[in-house]
């Protein structure tokens, strides 16, 4: 049975794309057929993100308006065999996506794929409303910073009332993913705490990504941060996030300082 | 937790529970609100269609505000009127 996973957050600049990626990726690792839909027409990244940002030819707005058929717009990944874009339009406007469109488009990506994860442009609008209408489950990327979290309120309230299973009376299933985690702000009580997240937004977590210059890098050169430094923080607190989503029980890790004050005290001795 | 230690014997707290508690007012304060018509919308469309039935107003100038305080709220209504709305009445009429 194919899920719909929207990730969004309302607020821009959290990570969305990058999750989209990074998870897409951790699942198709794991052997699900995965594709990745980038619904922020007009200003796409996931392309770019994803490292196949010249591979692009037809998009979803082709797809959604008939100018193409869905196997012609869909681009497969050179890393991993069962992972698959679906690419926004860079020139149109989020207008272009009429409801009835992409029903259609979802329901097709459906009966191909384990997994459609929908990467939602930031803001409350068309572009956002139409990446989570037809979600399964959401993800939703929320910063420890006050806007985020107001942002992700706002965002949680649309999911359990504008989605179509909201207005058949079912659930959506939801997430929150902490991404940018700061250990040695959190250390010095100057960031949100992860209780306190979860206590506002009453919603269960699924993993803690700290911030990282893996992540960066990984954009930077275009490939999800799970494949470029699978080792690393990040990637392996978005594996561990995948597994959370398949089902399996995977204990939480928090994110801590590598350097502790003792640590520090002795690197100094010894240089 | 030497970081929570030293802060403990500074005796200075970090800025996340003031963040804390400026989202739980502020988020109870939006959820209340979700789903209900936009009421200030609703009376600035109404007020213009009271005041225009008798003077000629121009509806970029019709101003509504709501200021919430603790034990009561002010609804301020801002109503510029052209000097010259009498003798168009008469015109009318």
């Amino acid at each position: 049975m194919a899920k719909v996973l929207v990730v969004t957050s309302g607020k821009g600049g959290v990570g969305k794309t990058t999750t989209t990626a990074a998870l897409g990726a951790a699942l198709a690792q794991r052997g699900e057929k995965v594709v990745v839909v980038d619904f922020d027409v007009g200003l796409r990244n996931l392309d770019l993100v994803m490292g196949a940002e010249r591979r692009v030819v037809f998009d979803l707005i082709n797809v959604v308006q008939g100018v193409a058929k869905l196997p012609q717009a869909l681009i497969k990944d050179k890393r991993l065999e069962n992972l698959w874009l679906l690419p926004a339009s860079q020139t149109r406007d989020k207008d272009a996506l009429t409801e009835e469109g992409v029903g259609k488009v979802i329901d097709d990506l459906r009966s191909r794929f384990d997994w459609v994860i929908c990467d939602s442009p930031a803001g409350i609008e068309r572009g956002a409303s139409m990446a989570m209408r037809f979600a399964d489950e959401a993800v939703i990327v929320t910063n420890p910073e006050v806007s985020s979290v107001r942002d992700s309120d706002r965002i949680i309230g649309m999911l359990d009332s504008k989605t179509v299973r909201a207005e058949k009376g079912e659930r959506v299933e939801k997430h929150i993913l902490i991404t940018r985690y700061d250990p040695s702000r959190a250390a010095r009580g100057e960031m949100l705490t992860i209780e306190d997240i979860l206590e506002i937004l009453a919603t269960p977590l699924l993993g803690i990504i700290p911030e990282s210059q893996d992540v960066l890098r990984a954009s930077n050169v275009g490939t999800p941060v799970t494949l470029s430094n699978a080792e690393g923080a990040p990637a392996r607190a978005y594996i561990d996030a995948a597994r959370r989503l398949c089902g399996d029980t995977v204990p939480m890790q928090v994110p801590t300082e590598r350097k502790g004050f003792m640590d520090r005290l002795l690197r100094r001795r010894a240089a | 937790m030497s970081m929570g230690l030293l802060r403990l014997l500074r005796g200075k707290k970090g800025s996340a529970p003031v963040a804390r508690e400026r989202l739980q007012i502020l988020l109870a304060h939006e959820r209340g609100l979700r789903g209900q018509p936009d009421l200030l919308g609703v009376l600035r469309e109404e007020i213009l269609a009271v005041v225009s039935r008798h003077v000629t107003l121009d509806p970029t100038k019709v101003i509504v505000r709501l200021d919430r305080g603790d034990e009561v709220s002010t609804l301020e209504v801002d109503i510029e009127v052209p000097n010259d709305f009498e003798r168009k009445r008469v015109a009318v009429a």
